[in-house]
């Protein structure tokens, strides 16, 4: 592995310190000028100053607030967890260059020694707090003056920004003026508000809708289905059979001596009537089955359980007994009865939901005529229709 | 107008007179109760018609009105918040509101608010002049800078001004740190308020 150099930076070498293939450049030192701790830190407080050997000699204000104890001379390795960017000395595994040959290797920059590890200068490092795992920070690394003064880290908390200022009741004076973790915070906040008006907007959008839909899809006075729901449910029904699906029953109801009530005790009683109806129908019926007020006092159950022409003759029965169950309304008593036809959906070769409706149809029109308050099943053949 | 400043104004409205008010102002701005959606636009004149409404009503000057939306919205916890990003204590605040309508731009692009124009006089005088694209924006800056004072612990007299030309507001500001104000912690609260 000859391309691994283990060399220390020597930035007063003039050599590059920047990126691939930029060839050598002087780097000049700031003309005659001593920056001050104060100095440093107010530009950078969360730096952090290693010597050769790998040991803390200074840190700034923000990163002494978050090491939360005095770590001069202390090892690195006690206080952060070293990760991506540093390697052990003599190795940068997984940096370009490691499979790219000995010329593109020539051309990055000189690791810096640190101790037992090496960076990049210029390039990304990271180091975990040991005292807080899950708070990882980022930085770059620079050689200081010459080898006997050690590096020189600028640190950021990086995507833990939140975590950190909370963890470490961070206020922003813990940041450089010319940081944007203040603007980053504020912008997280305001997002979140926005996010907020825009999640109770979506709600009450979705509940109107909803509202929208119930309303279009049931009568007003007994929130039964009604016939435009009721058509949309027959429709995929029809189209289920034809795909091999349940085969299912259609029953129109029609009710008896509904008019006389609606005409000698007036809407209010025929309303009451309407929605005692409504309930039994409800009762009634199966889970799967679907109930609608097609009409004044004309319901359609659309029957997707189960087909069984018995089990269909006995529900229109107890139906029908318990609509001839007198009711008193305000005072008085209202008697009414009601008639069925049936159609099932096995009855034509070619399903048809007009048809199938026009079958249910004619058989309603036999139970009226046999003296109503009875079910009539539409005839095999369905020539009727 | 957009409908942030609309529902806030109807916050305001609800939250300082009641609920009873608020449906006053609606029916005679034309409005259904349920008042505006604040991620949506309207019409700049129904802004106006509000204001002129809940000011007829409450029997009270328009300007004072705004001045008391202009110290409500300081007092909204999520609000407050934001403002207070603008600096460290009130000093550092009011030299930042040249960048508050920026700051809000950051956060919803279409949020139009005035231009403020802040020049530091010296001797702790500021002279703050706010231009809109409806008058009145200078007395609810007036409202929200005095309500932010005693938020930072400022002790400061505040002024405004509408010369018919332009809105200004002077602010002498006589300590940075008179009281220890209201706190404020960087870190988000961990149970989030409801929105207003």
């Amino acid at each position: 592995m000859s391309f691994i150099r283990t060399g220390i930076a020597r930035p007063e070498s003039g050599e590059d310190q920047g990126g691939l293939g930029s060839g050598p450049r002087h780097d000049p030192a700031l003309a005659g000028v001593t920056l001050s701790v104060k100095g440093i830190a107010q530009l950078m407080p969360m730096f952090l100053r290693l010597d050769r050997d790998g040991r803390i000699v200074e840190v700034g204000s923000t990163l002494a607030k978050v090491l939360g104890e005095n770590v001069s001379g202390q090892p690195m390795e006690k206080v952060f967890r070293v990760g991506r960017g540093w390697a052990p000395n003599g190795g940068f595994r997984g940096e370009p260059g490691h499979t790219m040959g000995d010329a593109q290797f020539e051309a990055l920059p000189d690791p810096l020694r640190i101790g037992d590890w090496s960076a990049l200068p210029g390039r990304r490092v990271y180091l975990g707090l040991t005292r807080h795992p899950d708070i990882q920070l980022r930085g770059v690394c620079v050689p200081l003056g010459s080898d006997a003064d050690g590096v020189l880290l600028n640190l950021s908390f990086g995507i833990h920004l939140s975590d950190a200022v909370r963890r470490f009741a961070l206020s922003d004076a813990d940041f450089a003026p010319t940081d944007l973790a203040m603007e980053l915070l504020y912008l997280q906040e305001a997002k979140a508000a926005v996010l907020g008006e825009l999640r109770g907007l979506t709600t009450r959008l979705e509940a109107a809708r909803a509202a929208a839909h119930d309303k279009a899809m049931t009568d007003a006075l007994t929130g039964l289905a009604n016939r435009r729901a009721f058509d949309f449910a027959l429709g995929r029904s029809v189209a289920g059979v034809r795909h091999g699906g349940a085969p299912f029953a259609v029953a129109h109801l029609d009710l008896d001596h509904f008019k006389a009530v609606n005409d000698t005790l007036g809407h209010a009683a025929g309303d009451f009537i309407l929605e005692q109806v409504s309930r039994i129908l409800r009762e009634e019926t199966r889970q799967g089955d679907l109930a609608a007020r097609v009409g004044g006092d004309e319901f359609i159950l659309l029957l997707r359980s189960p087909v069984d022409p018995g089990a269909i003759e006995a529900m229109t029965q107890r139906i029908i007994g318990r609509l001839e169950r007198p009711v008193t309304f305000e005072g008085r008593e209202c008697r009414i009865s009601g008639s069925f036809g049936v159609a099932l959906s096995s009855q034509l070769e070619v399903l048809e939901a007009e048809r199938l409706l026009a079958m249910a149809d004619a058989a309603l029109y036999r139970s009226k005529s046999a003296g109503r308050g009875c079910c009539s099943f539409a005839g095999d053949n369905a020539l009727e229709a | 107008m957009h409908g942030l400043i609309n529902k806030s104004i109807q916050c305001f409205l609800r939250d300082s007179y009641g609920t009873a008010l608020w449906e006053a102002v609606a029916r005679e701005t034309g409005l259904d109760t349920v008042g505006f959606e604040a991620m949506l636009h309207y019409d700049d004149a129904v802004t106006e018609r509000m204001i002129g409404a809940a000011a007829a009503l409450k029997n009270r000057p328009r300007a004072a009105l705004l001045e008391d939306l202009g110290a409500y919205l300081a007092s909204v916890e999520g609000l407050r918040r934001l403002l207070r990003f603008g600096g460290g204590d009130y000093w550092d605040f009011l030299r930042s509101l040249d960048e508050l309508p920026g700051r809000s731009r950051m956060a919803l692009v279409d949020l139009e608010l005035p231009e403020l124009d802040l020049r530091e006089v010296g001797g702790g005088h500021f002279s703050l002049v706010v231009s809109g694209k409806v008058p009145g924006w200078g007395a609810v800056m007036a409202g929200l800078l005095r309500a932010m004072a005693d938020d930072y612990g400022a002790l400061a007299v505040i002024e405004w001004e509408d010369s018919g030309r332009e809105e200004r507001i002077d602010v002498t500001l006589l300590e940075a740190r008179y009281t220890d104000g209201r706190s404020f912690e960087l870190a988000r609260p961990q149970r989030e308020e409801a929105p207003a």
